[in-house]
């Protein structure tokens, strides 16, 4: 069982945060860093981000740390690197976010199975269509017991919610709104996301709902840990970071001011 | 055309699919189960016809350019696109997809434009419909196609400068998906054969009126259908597409596409895809693009703003993979030099874009006997003052 799994089978009460960071940014070797700071400040999830020329669904705060991780020479070979002694140093679950361009040039088979190694627990890749999810990533996830989690969204049909849920191991991640990352289009929708929340409940899906996209403080967040799995924290965080630094204390105000 | 069209699941051969975000989805599923049916219906065909003829002022002529066949000792023929209302073939594919995105109650309607001709054919288009249009457009090509700008403005279009990345087609089409996620009621109106399925499919459907007419027009002129090679420029390959389309499975006619070299293939200011790329997903298709070998895209560099882009569509992809096609490419220079050499043989001032497509002529020696279609896909009034620079 990977860590993801184990982390919601034996969570109980209170609520989760999956906070989202691009691997690379501020500077190239801030990786291993943050990755602790976030858990020893009491995130529970990571989501790391692997930065991608053309971040289709990405706003503006995500492109432009993507673009900055490149620059510092962020790659998929340089991740694992940093990561190599993961294991030793943190226990926190940790999903892979990114653009499926990168992974085909590293090879799919070589791209699972050395995050199997370094110890990454799932995926997340927007862009993967199903049909090639079945055909090249699903018995290598099975393998290694990895999660993969598509999105949805409001405009998602039940039958496809299902459907995508079927598919889904870890979590289930919920676009709170049909938009790019860092979004504020969310916050006067409280009643939309109330009732889009609410539909998903009423599924009865196998895995653990997570909601995302434009939260970015505790009052939003209390909104949406009260009515699914959990929240995820990407732009609001990178923002942070570009205002506040990456230093443990900075890191550790911006989780404490989100997750009371 | 069969032994080369698209499959039931959206792929040419290996390329193609739809590598989208899944807010689209709704969006392009849409499309995908419609499309066929919409445009196939006798209105709908009546529709686009009736505008080709009048407005478009279709068919265009096939132009016997007897000087430039003196000069290669061979006999070409132009494919007059350039003579289009709007100036360049984008037209055929925006009148097409206006029709569609009315169809599907579509009002807001958002756009990519390079060399601002797809730009000007949306604005155009929404213009005649009465409908709100957005054109995203790199803030580089906003400056070297400044007159198709102002044309854009004049037609009531919102012109969004685009200043990620390369400031080129490339990002005006990122953001122009980004829109797209954002505003999910709005159409997309695509401006080539690129794109999630069923865009690539959907416009090389409506660019083929002008194989159609080839077929025609030179039997007409000739007393046989086939040429023997039809040559067209490839930015994402729509003209090629159109030019192509009734020939593919005709493997008599050779079928000849040019890319721009920039600087020279391997000057690293290229946007030669098939020479340089690999296969890889780009806007929402799987393709050859040019890319690091840790996948993230190249800019690309072309003299001309519809060139400057790193990938090809699927379609074109499956074309070079199967060796159906061959590819070529001119340089900048080439292409400036050979757009001279037309304006002052024929009296027609090609598109930079196009230029390429003619700069071939140099480089392959046709027989005297053949039948040679080159595909003038623009007219060159919107890159006035990059001749005249490149000439000084
Ligand atoms: C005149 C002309 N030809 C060719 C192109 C390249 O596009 P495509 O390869 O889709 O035909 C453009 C694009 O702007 C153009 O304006």
């Amino acid at each position: 069982m990977n860590r993801l799994v184990s982390y919601f089978q034996h969570k109980k009460s209170g609520s989760t945060l999956n906070t989202y960071f691009t691997a690379g940014y501020p500077s190239l070797h801030d990786t291993l860093h943050i990755i602790k700071s976030l858990e020893a400040s009491g995130a529970d999830i990571i989501e790391l981000g692997i930065p991608f020329s053309d971040p289709l669904a990405d706003g503006p705060t995500i492109q432009q740390s993507s673009e900055v991780a490149l620059q510092n020479g962020m790659s998929i070979d340089v991740l694992f690197q940093q990561l190599s002694d993961l294991r030793n140093q943190s226990n926190i679950p940790i999903v892979l976010m990114g653009y499926v361009n990168p992974v085909l040039q590293y090879g799919v088979e070589k791209f699972i199975n050395q995050a199997a190694k370094v110890g990454i627990d799932g995926f997340i890749f927007p862009d993967l269509p199903i049909i090639e999810f079945q055909n090249e990533w699903q018995s290598l996830l099975k393998k290694h017991e990895l999660s993969f989690s598509f999105l949805i969204t409001p405009e998602t049909s039940k039958e496809r919610i299902i459907l995508l849920d079927s598919l889904s191991s870890g979590f289930l991640y919920a676009v709170s709104s049909s938009s790019t990352t860092g979004s504020s289009k969310t916050e006067g929708s409280k009643m939309d996301t109330d009732a889009y929340l609410a539909k998903i409940n009423s599924l009865n899906l196998q895995n653990p709902v997570l909601a995302g996209f434009g939260i970015k403080d505790n009052e939003m967040y209390e909104f949406i840990n009260a009515r699914c799995d959990g929240a995820i924290i990407g732009s609001a965080f990178i923002k942070h970071l570009t205002k506040n630094g990456a230093t443990k204390d900075s890191i550790s105000s911006f989780i404490h001011s989100i997750k009371k | 055309m069969n032994k080369y069209a698209v499959d039931q699941n959206g792929y040419y051969g290996k390329f193609g699919g739809a590598y989208i975000p899944e807010m689209l989805h709704p969006h392009i599923e849409e499309l995908k189960t419609n499309y066929l049916s919409i445009i196939n219906t006798p209105s709908f065909k009546k529709s686009f016809d009736d505008l080709m003829k009048d407005y478009v002022g279709r068919p265009s002529p096939l132009y016997f350019a007897s000087r430039l066949s003196e000069k290669y000792n061979t006999n070409i023929y132009l494919k007059r696109e350039d003579l289009n209302h709007t100036g360049a073939h984008k037209v055929n594919n925006t009148i097409g997809q206006i029709l569609l995105a009315k169809h599907l109650g579509k009002t807001r309607i958002i756009a990519e434009t390079g060399a601002g001709q797809h730009g000007v054919a949306t604005a155009t288009v929404c213009a005649l419909m009465g409908l709100e249009c957005i054109v995203y457009m790199g803030a580089k090509d906003v400056v070297r196609q400044a007159p198709n700008v102002n044309r854009m403005e004049m037609l009531g279009a919102k012109v969004e400068a685009v200043h990620s990345g390369s400031k080129t087609l490339k990002d005006a089409t990122n953001e122009a998906i980004r829109d797209w996620i954002n505003h999910p009621e709005t159409y997309y109106l695509i401006g080539s054969v690129v794109g999630p399925h069923p865009y690539p499919d959907m416009v090389a459907r409506f660019q083929s009126i002008i194989s159609e007419e080839i077929k025609w027009q030179l039997k007409e002129k000739t007393g046989t259908a086939f040429p023997s090679a039809v040559i067209a420029c490839v930015g994402g390959g729509s003209n090629a597409a159109g030019a192509f389309y009734h020939f593919t499975d005709h493997q008599n006619t050779r079928l000849i596409a040019v890319e721009a070299a920039g600087e020279g293939v391997h000057s690293g200011k290229s946007a030669a895809t098939t020479a340089l790329g690999s296969i890889g997903v780009l806007h929402g298709s799987k393709s050859l693009m040019m890319q690091t070998s840790d996948g993230q895209v190249i800019e690309p560099h072309s003299i001309s703003a519809g060139l400057d882009y790193p990938g090809i569509g699927p379609f074109h992809a499956h074309l070079f993979d199967t060796k159906r096609a061959e590819f070529y490419s001119s340089t900048d220079k080439e292409a400036v030099d050979s757009a001279f050499e037309l304006t002052r043989l024929e009296g027609i001032i090609p598109a930079l874009e196009t230029a390429h497509a003619t700069a071939i002529l140099s480089k392959i020696q046709f027989n005297s006997s053949d039948n040679v279609v080159i595909n003038l896909s623009g007219r060159g009034d919107k890159d006035l003052d990059t001749f005249i620079n490149y000439a000084k």
